[in-house]
């Protein structure tokens, strides 16, 4: 079975339908990178699938139980990171990440991750003092701290350096040797050198899915995107 | 960034800690943070001790019949409720739904209710420290309040602070980050007058009626009726306990996580 399922899955937001009768999966021990123009619905899949958004129709499963109002117990198997960062700013990162790891009954090593992370020399600092590839990397190490078997990571190295962002990608495929790590992105660089499976969203809907080859379909991701999500590179 | 060994990988399936432990952590995490914060703690500690000597050193405004130091410690208490889980509660929600914080912890294992459980605590643990710390400096200055005041001054303070929580919850889950700050220290100012330092039978009688109905007068007079009278203000619990399941319903059905 899969741990992440996307059936059908539609959510409309006032008069905007934005998710439209979306389906795809993404299975444990592989990197799921879903890639689309702004307003794709993207974010609004991965909330759906985080349990912050209720579908409108359609079903969203997260290793087999609907997110909506999930408890803790299956919570504490789900990692995320939010687009928007979701950091107390006026707090610092040792801090903010030693209380997540409190939350958890067997969380990863915080020193570790901070290390991991490059972020020893300004964990002390109040949130509100880093940069913003430093505050991305925090909640990046929020979302891991847990050892989840399901990680859901929105734009994971946007505002990163290339070094910062090698390093990501490489915690990034750790982390998917024992859990599913679905990530959203822009960078076609990114989805080439990260993901085992590509879904490819337009306008609410999935217009492309399956293994990273299969959707390059011989061509190179960035010119098959721009095929399927506006008919040519504009 | 160096290649480094990975982060310790623990055995053992991913599991959340135990509800009373999530509920701990996140109330000392509120705590410390509050306590932690210098413009919190001046609203929550140096505002009120300030009050309280300046009404304890001055004849102005008149409290009305009473020992001046108990009615203005009285009322300062109050203040201190209002501070804490008011004024600071509505601009640190206010901005941690901005920033997605409650997002965040709502969907890890704390959920939504460890955050209310945890906001419930800290206001807990910093009221009490701000008793301790505003009735000790009371007392240094001659406050002396009715023993038998202090049960009922409890169930006030408790009533009041669940009042405001309430309110603050309500105002921070529907008005952006900004205008919680704004709002939040305009009614702090305006409810000073109206009920909290000021008794409501100092002021105009056109104001009397409506500030007895505000949760601010009927903190005030509670505590002062508690502790300079040592009296039981029925009637001032029922009119917190109307606003805090008002207000409470209305957080429920309009709170907004996300701003």
């Amino acid at each position: 079975m899969s741990a992440v399922e996307v059936v059908g899955l539609r959510r409309d937001i006032g008069a905007v339908r934005a998710v439209d009768d979306a389906s795809w999966s993404a299975r444990s021990g592989a990197v799921t990178a879903v890639l689309g123009p702004n307003g794709a619905g993207k974010t609004t899949t991965m909330e759906c699938l985080e349990g912050l958004q209720r579908p409108t129709a359609g079903t969203a499963r997260v290793l087999g139980s609907d997110p909506w109002r999930a408890p803790a117990e299956h919570r504490a198997r789900v990692g995320v990171m939010l687009q928007d960062g979701g950091l107390p700013v006026t707090t610092s990162a040792r801090r903010l990440l030693d209380h997540v790891a409190r939350l958890h009954a067997s969380p990863a090593d915080v020193a570790g991750l901070v290390e991991r992370l490059d972020l020893g020399r300004v964990a002390d600092r109040s949130i509100r003092r880093l940069s913003g590839g430093e505050r991305q990397r925090v909640a990046l190490a929020a979302a891991l701290v847990g050892r989840p078997e399901v990680a859901f990571l929105d734009e994971p190295t946007a505002g990163l350096d290339p070094h910062a962002r090698l390093e990501v990608w490489d915690l990034v495929r750790e982390t998917a040797g024992e859990a599913a790590v679905v990530v959203t992105t822009h960078s076609f660089e990114e989805a080439e050198r990260l993901a085992d499976h590509v879904v490819i969203m337009s306008r609410g809907r999935v217009v492309a899915e399956g293994s990273l080859d299969e959707v390059r379909d011989g061509r190179p991701l960035e010119e098959r995107y721009f095929a399927l999500t506006s008919g040519g590179r504009r | 960034m160096t290649a480094r060994p990975s982060p310790a990988r623990p055995t053992g399936p991913a599991a959340p800690a135990s509800a009373g432990r999530r509920w701990l952590a996140q109330a000392a995490f509120e705590t410390a943070t509050i306590l932690r914060h210098g413009e919190q703690l001046l609203v929550a500690l140096v505002l009120p001790a300030l009050a309280l000597l300046a009404l304890s050193l001055t004849d102005v405004p008149d409290l009305g019949p009473g020992r001046r130091i108990d009615l203005a410690t009285a009322g300062v208490l109050a203040l201190a409720v209002v501070s804490t889980a008011f004024t600071g509660q509505a601009i640190a929600t206010g901005f941690d739904r901005r920033h997605g914080v409650l997002r965040f912890l709502g969907v890890s294992p704390l959920g939504r209710e460890g955050l209310l459980v945890g906001k419930l605590g800290a206001v807990g643990a910093v009221i009490t420290l701000q008793v301790v710390a505003l009735g000790s400096m009371a007392a240094f200055l001659g406050w002396r309040p009715e023993l038998v005041g202090v049960v009922p001054a409890v169930v006030t303070v408790v009533l009041g602070a669940a009042a405001f929580l309430a309110l603050a919850m309500l105002l921070a889950g529907t008005v952006r980050a900004e205008g919680v700050l704004a709002l939040a220290n305009l009614v702090w100012v305006l409810l000073l007058g109206l009920g909290v330092l000021l008794p409501t039978d100092r002021l105009p009688d056109a104001l009397t009626s409506l500030a007895r109905l505000l949760p601010s007068g009927a903190l005030g007079d509670g505590l002062r009726l508690s502790l300079v009278e040592g009296g039981w203000p029925l009637t001032q619990w029922l009119v917190l306990a109307a606003w805090t399941v008002g207000s409470g319903a209305a957080a429920a059905r309009w709170f907004r996580w996300s701003d």
